[in-house]
């Protein structure tokens, strides 16, 4: 199976109740799949940040944008370059961790800079921070412990500071 | 002074210069019939409010204006619905308003809650549940503001009951603060110098142009600038179905309707020519039919004030986002200053000819019944058309007879035609033409409607004759789901279902009449003149005109749904000579 093709979209909105069901109903109603989906507000109380990951090709991605414009509360959209940006997720997990490979799990996460947030008789909980491609590694070796649970927060996204040539702002704003 | 959200409400819509409303009262929009007492506004109280959602986009369409709608909670926001799709879809400016249940009983699962904008989101360009009495004067300036600017559509404002109860204190918000409050909307109108000054270059370079307008053209008010360019460059149009009127069906350049059931010279056109300019059209599925093969050779200069539409459908080689009044106005001088600069145009002369040929080859066509045999809807058409008053408003349901109302009637005027394009509303016709007549209480406004549509909304031919709006209708009845039948008997090998509605009842004259309109009843071809004349001289009342039509008629040309334009099926008299169409 070949690698689906992201795009990650910083979306800036209003923070006014019920445009995340708008953003989210836009995406069913045409089809589109969301990836991954992490919303909170900005350093401007009016305004949230919407960081959606889609998996399409480059076509659709440009109905994509266009259609997310005509929101009303959509203020902007920019469409970042994963190797031009800072990416940031968090993963917490359960896992199955008996005396004998405590050990093996702790040092594991001290590898990878992860935390142990919580130990139990037979399991260890812990936590992630960092790029998708960390966590998906970290994820990939703890499989093979059992994961009892397991949640990851999907990614938020900003430009890297040299921001002309990596920010690519989506141009004319619809109707 | 205070006032409540109600008196707020009303006082927003008057400050509008809403002059009329189309509503149904209610449990939770109750609060916002008693100021209505006192407005200037005139309310039409329908009979179902579907009726009121479709009389609203009537009046928007033939006005230009935005069309009121005022219904109450639960049912009524339901039965506002498939209305608020219809407008959605075919772009029409209206205002809705649904009462809800008060804020203290949202999500409890009160008696008539639903949730309005929720189930509305993706059939409105906007919605909004108002949370404050304070609140409503600038939800209502956004929903006038969004409902008419750039594509327009349909906003709906869900006004809970102690909202329009509750006190406020009289603020109307100035237009800055409407900018300052909708920071991510910005329609662009004007369309690119670069891109106007390319397309005008690209329109003078072609060999085999076609002006393929939409409804944009006259949403945007830009048909005499149409009818500039055409002309300046000697190029055929072709008006779709929802651009009908926008230019004048007499003027020799026109081919009259692409698409499903164009005419035969206008599908040909589109799918030979090297260069489409679309203004304000979008490419419908019933206008390209398969896309793949959609006018193989044309480059696209595609003209459209929303974005999304460049490239939704066919990829354009130069787009231009603007108002179609604006850039055509743009284009026209980007055209004369090329040809002052010396720039020729390709000779478009053979073009044309050819283009002529094929319209003198295939006019669209019918069989005269003979005598004893049953009666053409076409003739019906053709001497409604003919008789018909100056400036007459032509409304259609969804069906064969809108197709055929489209293919005969001739429209010369933009805003004489109204119909359900884009979400093909059964039932459309009855309440849209009363909300034409109240937008435009001077001219004569026919619907023509089939017999199933009919059925479907008959009853607010009362709401014509309770408010004294009278307009006039012509059953195309041929006892069928015309259509339908059409597919069942090309497509499944004659086999009808479910088509049959039953000839003889309902007794449309009875019913008419019981309605407080005339009904009329004709059989023959020699009775149709004499009962136009009669319904035409009738103007204090509606008029219902049945006419008993054969059932067996069918649609042509036709491309069949999923086929390629080139496939296009002629009417059985034309089919030997298709070799002509090349």
């Amino acid at each position: 199976m070949s690698k689906p093709r992201h795009h990650i979209l910083s979306v800036l909105v209003q923070n006014k109740a019920g445009v995340l069901a708008r953003v989210a109903g836009l995406f069913a109603r045409r089809g589109y799949n969301i990836f991954s989906l992490a919303v909170a507000p900005t350093e401007d109380p009016e305004l949230s940040r919407i960081t959606i990951v889609v998996d399409v090709e480059e076509t659709p991605l440009e109905q994509i944008v266009k259609q997310l414009f005509k929101l009303i509360e959509v203020v902007r959209i920019s469409e970042l370059d994963p190797s031009r940006s800072v990416e940031r997720e968090l993963l917490i997990a359960t896992v199955r961790a008996g005396a004998e490979v405590r050990g093996q799990l702790v040092e594991l996460a001290n590898i990878f800079d992860a935390k142990v947030v919580a130990v139990g008789v037979d399991a260890l909980t812990l936590s992630l921070e960092g790029s998708p491609d960390k966590l998906d590694d970290f994820e990939e070796l703890l499989r093979g412990y059992g994961i009892v649970e397991l949640q990851r927060t999907g990614r938020i996204a900003l430009p890297k500071l040299d921001r002309e040539a990596r920010v690519r702002a989506v141009k004319g704003k619809a109707s | 002074m205070k006032i409540t959200g109600a008196e707020a409400l009303i006082k927003a819509l008057e400050m509008e210069k809403v002059d009329v409303m189309f509503g149904y009262p209610g449990g939770c929009i109750l609060p916002a019939y008693d100021p209505l007492l006192q407005s200037p506004i005139r309310h039409i109280l329908v009979r179902h409010e579907q009726g009121a959602g479709h009389m609203a986009e009537g009046y928007a369409h033939v006005t230009g204006r935005p069309g009121v709608a005022m219904v109450t909670s639960g049912p009524a926001a339901t039965n506002l619905v498939t209305p608020l799709c219809d407008a959605y879809m075919d772009s029409i400016p209206m205002v809705a308003i649904t009462g809800q249940v008060s804020t203290t009983a949202i999500g409890t699962d009160a008696f008539q809650e639903c949730d309005t904008v929720g189930i509305t989101r993706s059939i409105t360009k906007h919605n909004e549940l108002v949370m404050s009495p304070a609140d409503i004067p600038l939800a209502v300036r956004q929903a006038f503001h969004i409902a008419t600017t750039g594509r327009p559509g349909p906003v709906l404002l869900d006004l809970p009951k102690d909202v329009l109860q509750n006190t406020m204190t009289w603020h109307w918000p100035t237009d800055d603060e409407v900018a300052a409050s909708l920071p991510g909307y910005k329609p662009n109108t004007k369309g690119h110098p670069r891109m106007i000054k390319e397309a005008a270059k690209l329109m003078l370079a072609a060999e085999r142009p076609v002006l393929y307008l939409g409804g944009g053209v006259l949403k945007a008010r830009a048909a005499e600038q149409v009818k500039q360019i055409a002309e300046l460059l000697n190029i055929p149009v072709v008006t779709t179905l929802m651009a009908r009127g926008a230019f004048p069906d007499s003027h020799p350049l026109n081919l009259g309707m692409p698409g499903m059931h164009g005419t035969a010279a206008a599908v040909t056109a589109l799918q030979k020519s090297d260069l489409l300019i679309a203004l304000g059209a979008r490419f419908d599925d019933r206008v390209t039919g398969k896309v793949a093969t959609f006018a193989p050779e044309a480059k696209i200069i595609h003209v459209d004030i929303d974005p999304a539409e460049q490239g939704k459908v066919r990829k354009p080689d130069v787009p231009i986002v603007g108002d179609c009044r604006e850039v055509t106005k743009e284009l026209v001088k980007a055209l004369r200053e090329l040809l002052d600069g010396g720039e020729k145009q390709a000779d478009v002369g053979p073009w044309r000819s050819r283009v002529s040929g094929w319209r003198e080859q295939f006019p669209l066509t019918y069989e005269q019944s003979e005598p004893g045999e049953a009666l053409k809807p076409q003739y019906c058409l053709e001497m409604l058309r003919d008789n018909a008053p100056e400036d007459t408003i032509l409304v259609s349901g969804v069906g064969q007879h809108q197709m055929w109302s489209s293919q005969y009637w001739k429209f010369e005027k933009p805003y004489t035609w109204v119909n359900s394009g884009g979400l093909g509303t059964m039932g459309f016709s009855v309440p849209a033409a009363i909300g034409a007549k109240v937008g435009c209480p001077d001219k004569t406004v026919w619907a023509i409607d089939g017999d199933g549509c009919f059925q479907m909304t008959a009853q607010e031919l009362i709401t014509a004759t309770l408010s004294n709006v009278p307009i006039k209708v012509g059953i195309l009845n041929n006892s069928y789901l015309g259509m339908v039948r059409q597919w069942q008997e090309m497509f499944y090998g004659e086999r009808y279902s479910e088509v049959d509605l039953g000839g003889g009842v309902p007794d449309f004259v009875k019913w008419a009449e019981s309605m407080g309109c005339v009904g009329i009843r004709v059989d023959s071809p020699e009775e149709v003149e004499p009962a136009i004349e009669k319904a035409n001289s009738i103007n204090d009342r509606s008029v219902v005109v049945d006419f008993r039509v054969a059932e067996g008629e069918k649609v042509f040309p036709m491309v069949p749904a999923g086929a390629s334009n080139d496939d296009i099926l002629l009417p059985p008299s034309q089919t030997p000579k298709r070799e002509f169409l090349r």
